[in-house]
């Protein structure tokens, strides 16, 4: 039974669904819900395509529903590119990386984390998030930029505590 | 100067860019201070990510994913069980989930399972006390001898035939260890005790013993230990198999 091997990815979904929905609680909800949904539709599953980057692709479904359900959709990228520009507000609450992510629109933080992270190629994170792989760069980009700002105004913000 | 693009540092950044363009980003970023710079910082940020998350693969696995099964609907027969089951585990999980296990019994666990697995299957001529052919004698003796009826996993879909089985000491009564073997003579050995202590239940953990992996977990009134030299993920998998067997 192939749908045994479904399991082996356990381990590496949970890492990445802890990067990407912040609390274990929730990250083993998301994990949960998508072992059900590989289980329910593994005969959809390609014999001989990568089983990773399908469980990747059934998360990202899992995990844009949840969003949704729960009304917390990433900002649309209209109103991210303005808050971009916008000054980073207090910049002190950002004690570390992970609270650096929780401030990243979803759809970047999912190619940040899917490239970054799980070290997929762009063309496997393109076809996880169902997206071409120009969005995939342009998020990554933006993405990066970003994370940039957030981590680099807290460093700013503790060198200002230092010097004090 | 040359034609590097922003994807083209990026693909650099990630080690996905081709041998050609790669040489050509690096020419490019000995002249382009800000390029490098930014090159740096990415890597640094995927670093971080990793060392920030990576302990997570380590975490015992909750039951609860490893009781994860099909939605309703699919098939009538499994939702039913599925939504049993679901419950049954969630409500475990919620009562079990994050008390930290630090029992000496816990911790003694896969040392004494690998130990076990370490003596008995190299063994070529003796590995078993009761041979796979004598089955029902094998589960009714050990079952007297801990006080428990135990149930053998049927694991042949993993490729796992059983040998057979025998009684060992543990530390503190009779212990049962079933061994597999597929194809290749790799060895897989299913250790249980009886636990005198309060029944519970916990998480799947894992431990690696010098070569030998272990999958350990704890079910009311027996302790579990799989063990085997393989690559950990595979090992999951007959974890969950035999975890499933055992609590249908």
């Amino acid at each position: 039974m192939e749908s045994a091997e479904i399991v082996a990815h356990i381990p590496r979904l949970r890492r990445y669904a802890r990067a990407l929905a912040g609390d274990s609680q929730r990250a083993d909800d998301l994990v949960q819900d998508t072992l059900e949904r590989a289980l329910g539709k593994f005969h959809l599953w390609r014999r001989g395509s990568d089983m990773r980057a399908w469980m990747f692709a059934i998360m990202h479904n899992v995990f844009i529903n949840q969003l949704k359900a729960r009304r917390e959709l990433a900002l649309d990228e209209a109103v991210e590119d303005g808050l971009q520009s916008a000054p980073q507000s207090d910049p002190l609450e950002l004690r570390d990386l992970d609270a650096a992510l929780r401030r990243l629109p979803a759809e970047q933080r999912e190619v940040l984390l899917l490239v970054g992270l799980e070290q997929l190629s762009y063309a496997e994170a393109s076809q996880a998030l169902n997206v071409p792989v120009g969005t995939v760069m342009s998020r990554l980009s933006r993405g990066r930029e970003r994370l940039r700002a957030l981590m680099s105004g807290a460093a700013a913000a503790a060198n200002l505590k230092l010097v004090k | 100067m040359s034609n590097i693009t922003d994807i083209d540092l990026h693909t650099y950044a990630d080690g996905q860019l081709d041998e050609a363009r790669r040489l050509l980003v690096e020419a490019h970023l000995a002249h382009d201070a800000q390029a490098a710079e930014n090159v740096r910082v990415w890597r640094e940020q995927n670093e971080a990510l990793r060392a920030l998350y990576n302990p997570v693969l380590n975490e015992p696995v909750p039951r609860r994913l490893l009781a994860a099964r099909a939605p309703r609907g699919r098939w009538p027969y499994y939702a039913l069980a599925a939504g049993a089951m679901g419950l049954a585990f969630g409500l475990g999980w919620m009562v079990h989930a994050y008390r930290v296990d630090g029992s000496v019994e816990t911790a003694a666990l896969p040392r004494r399972a690998a130990v076990a697995y370490a003596v008995y299957a190299p063994e070529v001529r003796h590995p078993v006390e009761v041979g796979a052919e004598q089955q029902d004698h094998l589960v009714k003796w050990l079952s007297k001898r801990l006080g428990h009826d135990l149930r053998i996993p049927v694991l042949t879909q993993q490729g796992l035939e059983l040998v057979g089985g025998r009684l060992l000491p543990g530390g503190s009564g009779p212990v049962a260890q079933f061994m597999y073997q597929d194809s290749k003579g790799q060895r897989v050995t299913l250790y249980v005790s009886r636990r005198d202590a309060e029944p519970r239940d916990t998480a799947f953990r894992f431990s690696q013993e010098d070569k030998i992996a272990v999958f350990y977990w704890i079910d009311g009134k027996l302790g579990y230990a799989l063990s085997a030299e393989m690559d950990r993920a595979r090992l999951l998998t007959v974890a969950t198999v035999v975890y499933r067997q055992l609590n249908p």
